[in-house]
Protein backbone atom coordinates (compact mmCIF):
# COMPACT_ATOMS: atom_id res chain seq x y z
CA UNK A 1 0.00 0.00 0.00
CA UNK A 2 2.76 2.53 1.23
CA UNK A 3 4.22 2.29 -2.51
CA UNK A 4 0.98 2.80 -4.54
CA UNK A 5 0.49 6.03 -2.39
CA UNK A 6 4.81 6.72 -3.08
CA UNK A 7 3.73 6.38 -6.65
CA UNK A 8 0.61 8.56 -6.64
CA UNK A 9 3.04 11.05 -5.31
CA UNK A 10 5.74 10.52 -7.90
CA UNK A 11 3.06 11.55 -11.14
CA UNK A 12 4.67 14.97 -11.00
CA UNK A 13 8.51 13.42 -10.66
CA UNK A 14 7.69 11.02 -13.71
CA UNK A 15 7.05 14.05 -15.65
CA UNK A 16 10.73 14.68 -15.27
CA UNK A 17 10.93 11.02 -16.22
CA UNK A 18 9.87 12.15 -19.43
CA UNK A 19 12.21 15.12 -20.25
CA UNK A 20 15.02 12.33 -18.71
CA UNK A 21 14.02 10.48 -21.85
CA UNK A 22 14.88 13.37 -24.30
CA UNK A 23 18.38 12.96 -22.31
CA UNK A 24 18.27 16.12 -20.51
CA UNK A 25 18.68 14.32 -17.02
CA UNK A 26 19.73 11.39 -15.50
CA UNK A 27 17.49 8.48 -16.21
CA UNK A 28 18.43 5.82 -14.29
CA UNK A 29 18.21 7.61 -10.90
CA UNK A 30 15.19 9.41 -11.93
CA UNK A 31 13.31 5.90 -12.49
CA UNK A 32 15.18 3.35 -10.97
CA UNK A 33 13.42 3.76 -8.16
CA UNK A 34 10.29 2.38 -9.12
CA UNK A 35 11.25 -0.75 -10.54
CA UNK A 36 9.58 -3.06 -8.05
CA UNK A 37 12.69 -5.05 -7.85
CA UNK A 38 11.20 -7.52 -5.21
CA UNK A 39 8.65 -8.58 -7.32
CA UNK A 40 10.98 -10.28 -10.31
CA UNK A 41 13.55 -12.85 -9.56
CA UNK A 42 13.21 -16.28 -9.04
CA UNK A 43 10.26 -15.91 -6.19
CA UNK A 44 7.63 -17.88 -5.87
CA UNK A 45 4.50 -16.37 -7.33
CA UNK A 46 2.97 -15.20 -3.85
CA UNK A 47 5.98 -13.64 -2.97
CA UNK A 48 5.84 -11.74 -5.98
CA UNK A 49 2.41 -10.59 -5.57
CA UNK A 50 2.93 -9.28 -1.83
CA UNK A 51 6.35 -7.17 -3.38
CA UNK A 52 4.04 -6.13 -6.60
CA UNK A 53 0.40 -6.03 -5.35
CA UNK A 54 0.60 -5.58 -1.40
CA UNK A 55 -1.46 -8.46 -0.87
CA UNK A 56 -1.86 -11.85 -2.18
CA UNK A 57 -5.55 -12.01 -1.17
CA UNK A 58 -7.05 -13.31 -4.69
CA UNK A 59 -9.73 -13.63 -6.11
CA UNK A 60 -11.04 -15.54 -9.33
CA UNK A 61 -12.67 -13.34 -11.93
CA UNK A 62 -14.72 -13.27 -15.56
CA UNK A 63 -13.75 -9.98 -15.72
CA UNK A 64 -10.27 -10.46 -16.22
CA UNK A 65 -9.44 -12.12 -20.04
CA UNK A 66 -6.20 -13.22 -21.07
CA UNK A 67 -6.14 -13.67 -24.82
CA UNK A 68 -3.20 -16.05 -25.52
CA UNK A 69 -2.56 -19.03 -28.15
CA UNK A 70 -3.41 -22.24 -26.49
CA UNK A 71 0.34 -23.61 -28.09
CA UNK A 72 3.19 -21.34 -28.42
CA UNK A 73 5.42 -22.81 -31.09
CA UNK A 74 8.22 -20.58 -30.34
CA UNK A 75 8.78 -20.01 -26.13
CA UNK A 76 10.96 -17.02 -26.92
CA UNK A 77 7.77 -15.13 -28.04
CA UNK A 78 4.70 -15.68 -26.64
CA UNK A 79 1.83 -13.16 -27.35
CA UNK A 80 -0.46 -12.37 -24.55
CA UNK A 81 -2.89 -9.79 -24.45
CA UNK A 82 -4.62 -8.80 -20.66
CA UNK A 83 -8.04 -7.19 -20.89
CA UNK A 84 -10.47 -6.41 -18.20
CA UNK A 85 -13.98 -4.31 -18.22
CA UNK A 86 -13.09 -3.63 -14.13
CA UNK A 87 -12.91 0.26 -13.52
CA UNK A 88 -10.35 1.86 -11.41
CA UNK A 89 -7.44 -0.20 -12.71
CA UNK A 90 -4.73 0.26 -10.16
CA UNK A 91 -2.06 -2.19 -11.33
CA UNK A 92 -1.65 -5.60 -13.77
CA UNK A 93 0.56 -8.25 -13.32
CA UNK A 94 1.77 -11.49 -15.50
CA UNK A 95 3.37 -14.50 -13.53
CA UNK A 96 3.97 -17.42 -15.82
CA UNK A 97 4.40 -20.14 -12.97
CA UNK A 98 6.84 -22.61 -13.92
CA UNK A 99 9.67 -19.67 -15.41
CA UNK A 100 12.60 -19.52 -13.38
CA UNK A 101 11.42 -15.89 -12.71
CA UNK A 102 8.28 -16.21 -12.41
CA UNK A 103 6.69 -12.61 -12.01
CA UNK A 104 7.23 -11.55 -15.74
CA UNK A 105 5.88 -8.26 -16.40
CA UNK A 106 2.76 -5.78 -14.96
CA UNK A 107 1.73 -2.19 -15.88
CA UNK A 108 1.35 0.81 -13.04
CA UNK A 109 -1.78 2.55 -13.63
CA UNK A 110 -1.73 6.14 -12.90
CA UNK A 111 -4.84 7.63 -14.31
CA UNK A 112 -5.88 9.23 -17.57
CA UNK A 113 -7.75 6.09 -18.47
CA UNK A 114 -5.38 3.47 -18.87
CA UNK A 115 -5.28 0.08 -17.76
CA UNK A 116 -8.01 -1.55 -19.54
CA UNK A 117 -5.82 -3.72 -21.87
CA UNK A 118 -2.29 -4.63 -21.22
CA UNK A 119 -0.40 -6.72 -24.25
CA UNK A 120 3.40 -7.86 -24.36
CA UNK A 121 5.18 -10.87 -25.73
CA UNK A 122 6.86 -12.98 -22.88
CA UNK A 123 9.21 -15.62 -22.54
CA UNK A 124 8.39 -19.18 -21.93
CA UNK A 125 10.42 -21.96 -20.50
CA UNK A 126 8.27 -24.64 -20.51
CA UNK A 127 4.65 -25.30 -20.69
CA UNK A 128 3.14 -23.72 -17.92
CA UNK A 129 -0.26 -21.68 -16.37
CA UNK A 130 0.15 -18.54 -16.92
CA UNK A 131 -1.98 -16.17 -14.54
CA UNK A 132 -2.98 -13.16 -14.97
CA UNK A 133 -3.90 -10.48 -12.43
CA UNK A 134 -5.86 -6.96 -12.28
CA UNK A 135 -6.13 -4.88 -8.76
CA UNK A 136 -8.90 -2.56 -9.20
CA UNK A 137 -10.65 -0.60 -6.34
CA UNK A 138 -8.29 -2.83 -3.94
CA UNK A 139 -9.06 -6.06 -5.01
CA UNK A 140 -6.73 -8.20 -6.52
CA UNK A 141 -8.91 -10.43 -9.30
CA UNK A 142 -7.15 -13.22 -11.63
CA UNK A 143 -7.71 -15.16 -14.42
CA UNK A 144 -5.36 -17.85 -15.72
CA UNK A 145 -4.41 -20.04 -19.01
CA UNK A 146 -1.83 -23.07 -19.55
CA UNK A 147 -0.08 -22.16 -22.65
CA UNK A 148 1.75 -25.25 -24.36
CA UNK A 149 5.32 -24.65 -25.40
CA UNK A 150 6.70 -26.93 -28.01
CA UNK A 151 10.34 -25.48 -28.14
CA UNK A 152 11.64 -23.51 -25.46
CA UNK A 153 12.65 -19.88 -25.22
CA UNK A 154 14.31 -19.14 -21.71
CA UNK A 155 17.53 -20.10 -24.09
CA UNK A 156 17.04 -17.69 -26.09
CA UNK B 1 21.81 1.62 -32.05
CA UNK B 2 18.34 2.36 -29.52
CA UNK B 3 15.21 2.54 -31.66
CA UNK B 4 11.62 3.01 -30.86
CA UNK B 5 8.78 2.86 -32.90
CA UNK B 6 5.25 3.50 -32.10
CA UNK B 7 2.14 3.20 -33.49
CA UNK B 8 -1.43 4.54 -32.23
CA UNK B 9 -4.99 3.14 -33.76
CA UNK B 10 -8.35 4.47 -33.02
CA UNK B 11 -10.14 1.43 -30.53
CA UNK B 12 -13.49 0.39 -31.20
CA UNK B 13 -14.05 1.14 -27.63
CA UNK B 14 -13.21 4.65 -28.05
CA UNK B 15 -9.84 6.06 -27.13
CA UNK B 16 -6.41 4.42 -28.39
CA UNK B 17 -4.81 1.38 -28.61
CA UNK B 18 -0.92 2.56 -27.79
CA UNK B 19 1.68 0.44 -29.90
CA UNK B 20 5.15 0.55 -28.75
CA UNK B 21 8.03 -1.99 -30.51
CA UNK B 22 11.72 -1.16 -28.61
CA UNK B 23 14.47 -2.61 -30.61
CA UNK B 24 16.66 -4.05 -27.66
CA UNK B 25 18.54 -7.44 -26.90
CA UNK B 26 16.82 -8.25 -23.42
CA UNK B 27 19.29 -10.67 -22.40
CA UNK B 28 18.33 -12.75 -19.20
CA UNK B 29 21.87 -12.93 -17.91
CA UNK B 30 21.68 -16.95 -18.05
CA UNK B 31 22.80 -17.37 -21.65
CA UNK B 32 26.36 -18.07 -22.75
CA UNK B 33 28.46 -17.18 -25.39
CA UNK B 34 29.15 -20.18 -27.61
CA UNK B 35 32.36 -19.57 -28.14
CA UNK B 36 33.89 -18.02 -25.15
CA UNK B 37 31.46 -19.97 -22.94
CA UNK B 38 31.51 -17.03 -21.05
CA UNK B 39 27.99 -15.33 -19.50
CA UNK B 40 26.19 -12.84 -21.34
CA UNK B 41 25.30 -10.37 -18.85
CA UNK B 42 21.75 -9.76 -18.12
CA UNK B 43 20.74 -6.01 -19.96
CA UNK B 44 16.80 -5.46 -20.35
CA UNK B 45 14.55 -2.97 -19.68
CA UNK B 46 13.46 -2.16 -16.73
CA UNK B 47 10.44 0.53 -17.15
CA UNK B 48 8.59 2.22 -20.11
CA UNK B 49 6.70 5.19 -19.44
CA UNK B 50 3.65 6.26 -20.97
CA UNK B 51 2.62 10.12 -21.01
CA UNK B 52 -0.01 11.79 -22.23
CA UNK B 53 0.21 15.45 -23.01
CA UNK B 54 3.46 15.02 -20.79
CA UNK B 55 1.43 13.52 -17.45
CA UNK B 56 1.94 10.25 -16.96
CA UNK B 57 -0.86 8.10 -17.26
CA UNK B 58 0.93 4.30 -16.91
CA UNK B 59 4.47 2.57 -16.45
CA UNK B 60 5.30 -0.87 -18.07
CA UNK B 61 7.93 -2.70 -15.58
CA UNK B 62 9.60 -5.09 -17.47
CA UNK B 63 12.10 -8.26 -16.26
CA UNK B 64 13.66 -10.90 -18.14
CA UNK B 65 10.85 -12.75 -18.78
CA UNK B 66 9.71 -10.08 -22.10
CA UNK B 67 11.24 -11.11 -25.47
CA UNK B 68 13.70 -9.81 -27.37
CA UNK B 69 12.59 -6.48 -28.98
CA UNK B 70 9.46 -5.88 -26.59
CA UNK B 71 6.04 -5.01 -28.24
CA UNK B 72 4.16 -3.53 -25.43
CA UNK B 73 0.30 -2.32 -25.94
CA UNK B 74 -2.18 -0.32 -23.52
CA UNK B 75 -5.45 1.22 -24.20
CA UNK B 76 -5.88 4.61 -23.32
CA UNK B 77 -9.52 5.80 -22.84
CA UNK B 78 -9.53 9.24 -22.50
CA UNK B 79 -7.20 10.19 -25.65
CA UNK B 80 -8.17 12.20 -28.28
CA UNK B 81 -7.30 13.79 -31.35
CA UNK B 82 -4.56 16.15 -31.18
CA UNK B 83 -3.06 14.43 -28.09
CA UNK B 84 0.76 13.93 -27.26
CA UNK B 85 1.82 10.63 -26.36
CA UNK B 86 5.28 9.66 -25.14
CA UNK B 87 6.53 6.65 -24.08
CA UNK B 88 10.04 6.89 -22.72
CA UNK B 89 12.05 3.58 -21.29
CA UNK B 90 15.18 2.79 -19.42
CA UNK B 91 16.69 -0.38 -19.16
CA UNK B 92 19.42 -1.63 -16.49
CA UNK B 93 22.31 -0.64 -18.05
CA UNK B 94 21.26 2.98 -17.98
CA UNK B 95 20.20 3.13 -21.69
CA UNK B 96 17.32 4.79 -22.71
CA UNK B 97 14.77 6.45 -25.73
CA UNK B 98 11.88 7.56 -26.27
CA UNK B 99 9.66 8.12 -28.85
CA UNK B 100 6.91 10.87 -29.47
CA UNK B 101 3.55 11.00 -31.24
CA UNK B 102 0.83 12.97 -32.14
CA UNK B 103 -2.67 11.79 -31.91
CA UNK B 104 -4.45 11.52 -35.53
Amino acid sequence: MKRRIFLKGSVAASTLAVAAGAGLLSPTRVLAAAWPESAFGPRPEAEALEAFFGSSDVVESDEVSLKAPLQAENGAVVPIKVMTSLADVESIGVIVVKNPAPFTTGLEVMGGGAGAMYSARIKMGQTSPVNCYVKAGGKIYMTSQEIKVTVGGCGG
Amino acid sequence: MASTKMKIKKSAEGGHDVMVLAKHPMETGLRKDKKTGEKIPAHFIKTMEFALNGTAVAQADLGTGVSTNPLISIHLANSKSGDTVTVSWVDNMGESDSAEKTVS
